[in-house]
């Protein structure tokens, strides 16, 4: 261990007056705290989400059996056990929305970005605390409309995760009047939380950082981030435009989406998928920025062409604005755009395949650590890279027209936002589990579930390539009445064993999460020897994070650097005999 | 300060929308299988007639249910029809629903049945075509046929709905909270399926069948309007004033188009 | 139990196919290189007493390499794909002696509108049928896709052809069918509680066969 000043502890407190439980821990302006509300009101609606997965399972492995448990939902939604068709299609509606719109995007976006920015570049909060703490309040309103859904007259909103109208607009054509309203108002608060959040994570990576943290000094988490924030900034206002629009269709007689009265349908699907495309790579690049810090703390070498994995980065997110027709090919929109959008959505393979080769290239002559955060990371580059390859299949309009809406999209899909997303989730949460709550999560716990999960997630999600192949069309309560579908009905009975077996697994990890809070291992500030600042601080960080922020030194992966000696890593914050101080330095 | 505006905000929330609908689970008892009669006194004067039917019997187009291979399969003999127009052996309309109008004491409160009325969905039909139930009574939908059915009532006074019924067996069970003469019925599966329901607040209304003849019984002494209501032809009304006891007639006629 | 894409059925099956298998080829490889190349990492580079890692933060002659190779692969796949789409989809491309039919979605059936005797649609002596689609073998039928309220999408997975039909717009899509036998139409846009219902039948029959069929439909009279 070469000599290392450490940074003395933070003593952030003695700024205020002691505080009431309700005001530092329930109405927190510390980023921190709102990070991890953020983390159990989504964990909670990925659980949420999860049991309408198997719901949906279960009438597509067994159709019209009756489903065990299914007496304690009332008659709307299911009938002697049997699901009903107007519930299922509520049930697949209500899964994409909230694991998309709940789940996914708050778990990387609402928990990660509030708690690692200030963190990373080292300041003590974000920008803007107070409308920070709103975000999260807003997003948790937003998550109990859409629950509310479920228990109005005539259910929950029905149209798909996608909400195409002129069905959506329509409750004579949808069944449903009053839950799809909801579904109109929870994305317009949604959209507003993600807007406040953004303009947070802008200014603060912008104006905040510490002395020395240049741009090209910034971990690529933060990158992600940042970019990401720009996304939602410029994305969300236009689904919660969209959504207003809709909302009028559906209550003040406009026709904005109904060609009954000079509307047009295709316009509700440009506007969807103009937010749509962009919102993908919000639900990716923050897996991808902090499975590069994780790879390369793993890898104990720095990340394998830093500056490429910022331009891919940037490169995904521009031309991400400019495929979102790669949605529409068989929607009757004019074929010339057709080609036009598959030239750029191929194109978009280009930097997500830079990013894969270069994380490979960052574990190539390694010196690889395989804790739990390093085995869901290299999970994630196995598995995303399947599920981008897939999407090259659909990009092709040709391959796409028997392939659009049946199966193999929803493979793909949960490939990139399941093996993707959730994968980099698995490896992120126990990796900053240590300065959230001071504990570690349990090691072998984590790797029974790393495994479990793995091989029963390739279970579920790969045969539905097939499935889709064969022509199975999405969101279809029975394909037994098909003549092309019955002889892949064993294939559905598989993936619903295997699906339930998965979520089954996932115990393990909650019940890791869970106990770990109390009687997890006590971590030392550093315990997986990283690089970044945050490790600089006590675990729990506290309020306000340092003192006085650090200065910077050098960039975030400086793993086995020769600088660094008998020790393989070297922190940003750290100043060796040979550092010169860096500009800027502002008492603070 | 936050804290409290949270807890009011979020329990006034809570409070509107934790409210199930009227339509939740409430099952009305198993019919006994008629449709209720129209009116369950046995005092009171009686309205009977015939809807007569004059001119060029028209032929109802044959419904082909080959796509829907287990209801085909009910009709062994007679292929089934429309039936938009049936008109019966004795040059009598059927499936005219016959009802008072007006007349009735302003006040006038009548008991709405326990018994449900029962539609069934049987052979991709509807059976009835027509009927009439109390605004607050049960309509107890059923489906005899092993496929998916969806009922879909698109009423302009009352609250729309839309169920589906993917198997045999199965009941669902709707009420009617205004009076409306007449909610049509349509499966959106088949096609051909309709029916129409008229939902009144007296129990005064018949609906001809195969003989083309109507009953109303039990009115009070009065002087009444009465409207006999087609799918096709349309609506004619007669007035008839009625003593105490006893019958009076009045027929209707309706003539090809 | 089918492993593989439906049993080609149209003149459109075999481009579609071929191109498919081309890109299963083309990443088949790719996830060799990537899926072979973590796993022999991760078994040779596994940290082990005494190893370091070897510094190094990149190297710009392997960026150029793997940002090149994909981008022809995709620029050369585009232009391929492309040729086909135009063929496919765009509508001075329907051939001029296709068989018009109207295809009529709505919740939750198929009205296909046959043109009769004259052979044009939008005449007298059209009769519509439910749910099910006739067409002759080896002709090219363009099929005029409508809808009455929500969006529908006609799909026949055998003939890869599929097309939203949308409330609102006339579209055509046109197919050949190159084998006697009969087929399904299923609806690939959630629609509403029936989308799962909406299945048709597809036959494709022999010019005789498919006279024969005409002429009986013509006699018999209209059915609701």
């Amino acid at each position: 261990m070469t000599s290392v000043a450490h940074a003395t502890p933070a003593h952030g407190e003695a700024h205020h007056a002691p505080m009431s439980f309700w005001r530092k821990y329930i109405f927190s302006t510390d980023h921190k705290i709102i990070g991890i509300q953020f983390l159990f009101v989504s964990l909670f609606f990925l659980l949420l989400g999860g049991l309408l997965a198997m719901q949906i399972r279960w009438q597509l492995g067994f159709p019209g059996k009756p489903m065990p448990g299914g007496g304690i939902l009332p008659e709307s939604m299911v009938v002697n056990g049997v699901i009903l068709p107007e519930y299922y299609i509520q049930l697949v509606t209500m899964h994409g929305t909230f694991m998309v719109f709940f789940a996914i995007m708050p778990l990387l976006v609402g928990v990660y970005a509030n708690f690692l920015i200030p963190l990373k570049i080292g300041t003590h909060d974000m920008a803007f605390p107070r409308i920070n703490m709103w975000s999260f309040w807003l997003a948790l309103l937003a998550g109990l409309i859409m629950l509310a859904g479920f228990f109005v007259p005539e259910g929950a909103a029905r149209a798909g995760w996608t909400m195409y109208a002129p069905l959506s607009a329509r409750p004579d054509l949808s069944g449903a009047s009053v839950g799809q309203q909801l579904w109109s108002v929870s994305i317009v608060v949604l959209g507003l939380s993600s807007v406040l959040g953004s303009v947070n994570y802008i200014t603060t990576i912008i104006n905040h950082r510490a002395p020395g943290m240049t741009w090209f000094r910034m971990p690529l988490s933060v990158w992600a981030l940042f970019i990401t924030a720009i996304l939602a900034v410029l994305a969300l206002p236009v689904l919660q435009g969209a959504a207003i629009m809709l909302l009028f269709d559906q209550t003040i007689g406009t026709h904005f989406f109904d060609p009954v009265a000079g509307g047009q349908a295709l316009l509700w699907q440009h506007l969807f998928w103009f937010f749509g495309h962009p919102e993908v790579y919000i639900l990716i690049l923050p897996a991808m920025g902090m499975v590069s810090d994780i790879i390369a703390n793993g890898s104990r070498k720095p990340i394998f062409g830093y500056h490429s994995m910022v331009f891919a980065i940037v490169g995904i997110a521009f031309l991400g604005w400019i495929v979102w027709g790669h949605h529409m090919f068989m929607s009757g929109m004019n074929p010339t755009l057709g080609s036009t959008f598959m030239v750029s959505t191929l194109l978009i393979a280009v930097p997500s395949a830079i990013k894969v080769f270069n994380w490979m290239g960052t574990m190539w002559r390694g010196n690889l650590r395989f804790h739990v955060p390093m085995l869901n990371a290299v999970a994630f580059v196995s598995m995303f890279t399947i599920g981008g390859l897939s999407g090259i299949f659909m990009a092709a309009t040709p391959v796409d027209i028997p392939i659009h809406d049946t199966y193999f999209i929803v493979a793909h899909l949960h490939y990139v936002l399941f093996g993707g997303s959730l994968f980099a989730l698995f490896a992120a949460i126990p990796f900053w589990y240590p300065k959230m709550f001071g504990r570690m999560m349990d090691e072998r716990l984590g790797k029974i579930h790393f495994w479990l999960t793995f091989v029963t997630y390739n279970l579920v999600f790969f045969p539905m390539h097939i499935i889709g192949m064969g022509g199975q069309m999405r969101r279809l309560y029975d394909p037994t009445l098909y003549n092309f579908l019955k002889p892949q009905q064993p294939l559905n009975e598989f993936i619903t064993i295997a699906a339930f077996a998965l979520f089954a697994t996932q115990v393990i990890f909650a019940f890791n999460f869970l106990w770990s809070l109390k009687k997890g291992k006590k971590a030392p500030a550093n315990p997986w020897e990283d690089n970044g600042l945050e490790w600089s601080l006590p675990n729990p960080a506290p309020h306000g994070n340092w003192e006085r922020v650090p200065n910077v030194y050098r960039g975030p992966y400086e793993f086995s650097a020769p600088e660094a000696g008998n020790a393989d890593f070297l922190p940003q914050h750290v100043k060796l005999a040979t550092d010169k101080e860096p500009a800027g330095r502002l008492e603070r | 300060m936050n804290g409290r505006l949270f807890s009011v905000i979020g329990g006034v929330f809570l409070l509107t929308v934790c409210s199930r609908g009227d339509d939740g689970a409430a099952r009305a008892a198993p019919a006994g299988g008629a449709p209720a009669s129209a009116s369950e006194t046995q005092a009171g004067a009686t309205i009977t007639g015939k809807v007569k039917f004059t001119g060029a019997r028209p032929t109802n187009p044959r419904i082909d249910m080959t796509e829907e291979a287990a209801c085909k399969a009910k009709y062994k003999t007679t292929p089934p029809t429309a039936e938009t127009v049936v008109v019966n052996a004795n040059g009598t309309l059927e499936n005219v629903f016959v009802y008072v109008k007006a007349g009735l004491p302003a006040d006038a409160k009548y008991p709405t049945p326990a018994t449900p009325v029962v539609i069934d969905q049987d052979g991709c039909r509807y059976h009835p075509h027509v009927l009439g139930i109390m605004v607050g009574q049960s309509l107890e939908i059923r489906n005899s046929d092993p496929v998916l059915h969806n009922i879909k009532a698109k009423p302009v006074k009352n609250r729309p709905f839309n169920v589906s019924q993917p198997s045999a067996g199965m009941k669902t069970t709707r009420t009617f909270a205004a009076s409306e003469v007449m909610i049509p019925l349509e499966c959106n599966v088949h096609g051909w399926m309709n029916a129409y329901v008229g939902v009144l607040p007296h129990p005064f209304f018949a609906v001809t069948g195969a003989d083309g003849s109507f009953s109303i019984k039990g009115l009070p002494a009065g002087t009444y309007t009465i409207e006999a209501w087609h799918e096709k032809y349309g609506t004619q009304t007669a007035t008839v004033t009625v003593p105490a006891t006893g019958t009076k007639a009045a027929d209707f006629t309706f003539a090809a188009r | 139990m089918h492993w593989w894409l439906p049993p080609a059925a149209s003149t459109f099956a075999g481009p579609i196919d071929g191109l498919f298998l081309a890109i299963l080829i083309i990443t088949g490889i790719a996830l060799v290189v990537v899926e072979v190349g973590l796993l022999w990492f991760v078994v040779k580079y596994r940290s082990r007493p005494g190893r370091k890692a070897y510094y190094t933060h990149g190297s710009t002659r392997a960026e150029v390499i793997w940002t090149a190779i994909p981008a022809v692969t995709m620029v050369a796949l585009g232009l391929v794909s492309n040729h086909y789409w135009g063929w496919m989809k765009q509508p001075d491309r329907v051939p001029a002696n296709a068989y018009h039919l109207g295809v009529h979605a709505k919740q939750f059936e198929w009205r296909v509108t046959y043109p009769g005797p004259d052979g044009a649609l939008g005449t007298p002596d059209d009769f519509t049928v439910r749910n099910q689609l006739h067409v002759p073998v080896d002709q090219p039928v363009a099929v005029e896709l409508s809808s009455e309220d929500v969006i529908h999408s006609f799909f026949v997975p055998e003939f890869r052809v599929k097309q939203d039909a949308v409330p609102g717009m006339h579209i055509i899509a046109w197919f050949q069918a190159t084998k006697i036998g009969e087929y399904e139409i299923g609806c690939a846009e959630l629609c509403g509680m029936g989308h799962y219902k909406m299945r048709a039948r597809v036959f494709v029959h022999t010019p005789e066969e498919f006279n024969a069929w005409m002429a009986q439909q013509v006699a018999g009279g209209g059915t609701e």
